[in-house]
């Protein structure tokens, strides 16, 4: 079993209409921590001991956050800046993150097709978010293609229900290594992954 | 007595004070010894130029006392005096009491008859209000335990006076000498039986209360309506000596009528501006009664008899110092608040030259007792200075806290670049803060255990009244570049503003506020950085109930910190309209107005509601709307893709 931590960052849940939804799912997983950035740190002060223990502890970190201005909440920076120090994370002795696996897990506004070469938004999701899969790359970690839950914009309740059962069973596949981690390496996007691993 | 001599005395009094209190002040000696010394060189017994009616003039100056009672009163408010009531009564009752009785035993071995041995012993214990306030409070003492036991045992000695006048007539060992106008005689109460007495005593009392409540407070306003500045100053001396009037009529001390009076009138909003009128007066007054005291030494008697009054004045002193050093300390005072507290009330106070002429009158006392005793109080009060300033100088700087760290010899006294004034828990705050992160501070403070403590601590530590020029200077403000003040009450630092302007216009200020408004205050002193000491803490405490009820953390520390923007955003809207309020609105009036205006702003200002930059409904609602068919305008864009 793999020990999941989620690292979540939306600045203003109570206006959310799908992460409300999908961190309700994720507190009720048994083996996933849920680490709430915005209301464990309402005044940016990070705690970078708690922060690097938590890490630690962990195998699997998921960065969950909706897309801002292509780029994540602003705490989600202050996190990387604050807790992946020189010499602990990074660096000739830096090591203390060797082997783990990153995963982004995204909501959009724009939907799929917006991102794309050509698309409204000129660039993938994949190259929007090359400054956070190179740091974990620095970190000596592993960066997984990210999983994107497009155009929430445009759903409806129905559309985010499925969207969180899915996110869930989601979690569930990976807390009990049911997906295939190495095959996928090298696709844009989780999403086919996940698609095929839910429908089998 | 003609114009002219009348002018010609104003003149020699004048004079006198305009050359010697500043001579004294040059060369250490304080105000009060210098009007002493005024007095003894224009005496009968200096230059001559006043003589024997010095002791008549010591009764029309006695008014400055009653005068000073009343500031006092007025910047004493009541809940101060309640919590005060321990040392007045039990401090004062035993100062008075236990000095009473060591005088009267040692009066009758002197071979004293009992009644007179107690009347003198009841005289001697009093102290002088006038000396001991006047000289405490030019020193900056005032404020610390010495200062405010001193005041509290002077307090009960001004009121301990009523019964002593009370009981002097049961006393009497000879015919009373009625036929001078006496003093009881005069009274309305005087013919009453002393039931009436006691109902005359208290209705008195509670006029001046329910007065102080009810009337005057309107009236002052309607005078302030006037725009008159001197019907202000008129009605103020009119209310001082109307409520001193009634009190002598019933037999009860002016100084304690008025010091009521005062403490009355000390919530209300005329508080600032009668204690500004009233002041000038009360210093001249009271230079006027030292003078006096001064001129009426009988150096003849002391001359005469030196031994015997040398004898008396230092067994008085010795006796009284005595009595109040073992009762600070057994009242937990340190060892050099102890120090201060009896050094500065060992004399005799100036209601024993009327009580000293009243028990004659009654014929309690002969002359052969009151005359070298009379010269003894004299000289025992023009001692206390220079007793003050043995203290300051002997006694403190071995035994007491020091003004400033003797400085280390290894540490290069270098200048610290802030200077913090008060170290309570505003101010201690701001220290602890630059110092954990290495910036040294300079701190004053008047509470001399808490000074001891900082000191130990290795702070470095000024230590006195934080508005003195002289104290500024020393603790370096000449060369520091910010000045923080967390002084106790907005007076005090408005008071330190002005001087800190005047002599360090470099200094930048930053400033605890209490409310709107002395915020206000402070900025149009030319403050800019001002800190409302309950706007963030609050703040705060409204985020917290945001979050117990449910609220995300991030969203209510936000909204708290919008809100203090807001706030802020407010208080410069109001200072920059301050020139729109009347000057003469009552300051209540004025604070309610300025809720007002702080509270539609409220309403008015609407990114206090919600952070908009992350509500994505109207981006959701434009993107319904566009469909597919126009190019889209937001982030992420409205284009319909999989919605996976
Ligand atoms: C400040 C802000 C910036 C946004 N920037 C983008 C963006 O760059 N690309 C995009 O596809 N959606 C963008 N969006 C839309 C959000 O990603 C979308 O509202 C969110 O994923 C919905 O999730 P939620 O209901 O949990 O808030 C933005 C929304 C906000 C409020």
């Amino acid at each position: 079993m793999a020990r999941l931590l989620i690292l979540f960052a939306h600045p203003a849940l109570e206006k959310s209409r799908v992460h409300r939804r999908l961190i309700r799912e994720a507190q009720a997983i048994e083996g996933v921590t849920v680490n709430d950035l915005y209301e464990e740190y309402p005044d940016f002060q990070i705690n970078v001991q708690r922060e690097q223990a938590l890490l630690l502890d962990h195998d699997l970190i998921v960065l969950q956050h909706p897309m801002f201005w292509y780029s994540t909440p602003a705490i989600l920076k202050q996190w990387q800046d604050l807790v992946l120090e020189h010499g602990w994370a990074y660096g000739s002795r830096g090591n203390a993150l060797r082997g783990k696996l990153v995963l982004s897990l995204i909501t959009t506004g724009g939907g799929e097709a917006a991102y794309q070469h050509g698309g409204f938004n000129r660039y993938t999701i994949a190259e929007l978010l090359a400054p956070i899969a190179q740091t974990v790359r620095l970190c000596k970690m592993e960066y997984l293609p990210p999983y994107v839950i497009f155009g929430t914009h445009r759903m409806d309740e129905d559309a985010i229900a499925m969207a969180a059962a899915r996110y869930r069973r989601l979690l569930l596949a990976l807390r009990d290594d049911r997906i295939d981690l190495a095959g996928v390496n090298g696709s844009p996007v989780l999403n086919p992954a996940v698609a095929m691993l839910l429908e089998g | 007595m003609s114009g002219e001599n009348w002018l010609f005395q104003a003149f020699v009094y004048l004079a006198a004070a305009v050359v010697a209190v500043p001579l004294a002040k040059r060369f250490g000696l304080g105000s009060v010894l210098g009007y002493l010394l005024a007095g003894v060189a224009i005496g009968p017994f200096g230059l001559g130029f006043v003589g024997q009616e010095g002791e008549d003039l010591i009764h029309v100056a006695e008014f400055g006392v009653v005068m000073m009672l009343f500031v006092v009163g007025l910047e004493l408010e009541p809940a101060l005096l309640w919590r005060l009531r321990g040392p007045i009564f039990a401090l004062g009752g035993l100062q008075v009491m236990v000095t009473a009785f060591l005088a009267a035993a040692a009066a009758l071995a002197l071979g004293l008859l009992w009644q007179e041995a107690l009347a003198v012993g009841l005289i001697l214990s009093l102290s002088s209000t006038a000396i001991v306030l006047q000289t405490l409070n030019e020193k900056g003492l005032l404020r610390g335990e010495g200062g405010q036991s001193s005041f509290a045992v002077l307090l009960f000695q001004d009121i301990a006076v009523i019964p002593m006048l009370a009981v002097f007539p049961l006393l009497a060992t000879h015919g009373a000498d009625h036929d001078a106008a006496s003093h009881a005689a005069t009274t309305w109460t005087a013919g009453m039986p002393p039931w009436a007495q006691t109902l005359a005593v208290l209705g008195a009392v509670a006029a001046v209360v329910l007065a102080g409540r009810f009337l005057i407070r309107p009236a002052l306003s309607a005078i302030a309506r006037t725009r008159l500045r001197e019907l202000f100053t008129a009605a103020a001396l009119l209310l001082v000596i109307g409520i001193a009037l009634l009190m002598t009529q019933v037999g009860l001390s002016p100084a304690l009528g008025t010091f009521l009076a005062g403490v009355v009138l000390a919530n209300s909003e005329y508080r600032h501006e009668l204690e500004s009128d009233i002041e000038p007066f009360k210093g001249l007054l009271l230079g006027l009664f030292f003078i006096a005291v001064g001129a009426s030494i009988d150096f003849a008697l002391i001359v005469a008899q030196p031994l015997l009054i040398a004898g008396l004045v230092l067994a008085i002193v010795a006796l009284k110092f005595g009595v109040l050093f073992v009762l600070a300390r057994l009242f937990r005072l340190s060892f050099d608040q102890s120090m201060l507290f009896a050094f500065a009330l060992p004399q005799v106070g100036e209601f024993a030259f009327v009580l000293f002429s009243f028990a004659s009158q009654e014929g309690v006392l002969g002359a052969t007792i009151t005359g070298p005793l009379v010269a003894a109080v004299a000289l025992s009060m023009a001692l206390t200075p220079l007793l003050l300033l043995v203290n300051e100088r002997l006694v403190q700087p071995r035994f007491g806290t020091p003004r400033q760290t003797e400085r280390e010899p290894d540490a290069i006294d270098e200048h610290h670049p802030v200077i913090i004034a008060g170290f309570g828990g505003f101010g201690s705050t701001v220290g602890r803060l630059l110092k954990a992160n290495g910036v040294p501070t300079t701190v004053l403070e008047y509470d001399s255990d808490r000074v001891d403590l900082l000191r130990r601590l290795g702070l470095k530590v000024f230590y006195g009244d934080a508005s003195r020029y002289d104290l500024l200077a020393s603790a370096g403000a000449g060369e520091a570049r910010l000045l923080v003040l967390a002084l106790d009450t907005p007076e005090r630092t408005l008071e330190l503003v002005h001087t800190a302007r005047r002599h360090f216009p470099h200094l930048q200020i930053l400033a605890r506020a209490f409310d709107w408004g002395d915020a206000l205050e402070l900025r149009a002193a030319g403050v800019d950085h001002v800190y409302r000491e309950s706007l963030d803490t609050a703040a705060r405490a409204g985020a917290d109930a945001m979050r117990l009820l449910g609220s995300r953390a991030y969203r209510a520390v936000r909204a708290a910190q919008t809100f203090v923007h807001h706030d802020e955003a407010a208080l410069d809207e109001l200072y920059q309209h301050r020139h729109d309020f009347s000057v003469y609105l009552s300051e209540a009036r004025r604070r309610i107005e300025n809720l007002e205006r702080i509270m539609l702003a409220d309403r008015e200002d609407r990114s206090l509601e919600h952070d908009a930059g992350w509500d994505a409904e109207s981006l959701r609602e434009e993107v319904r709307s566009i469909g597919m068919s126009r190019a889209p305008t937001a982030p992420g864009g409205g284009v319909s893709g999989q919605d996976t």
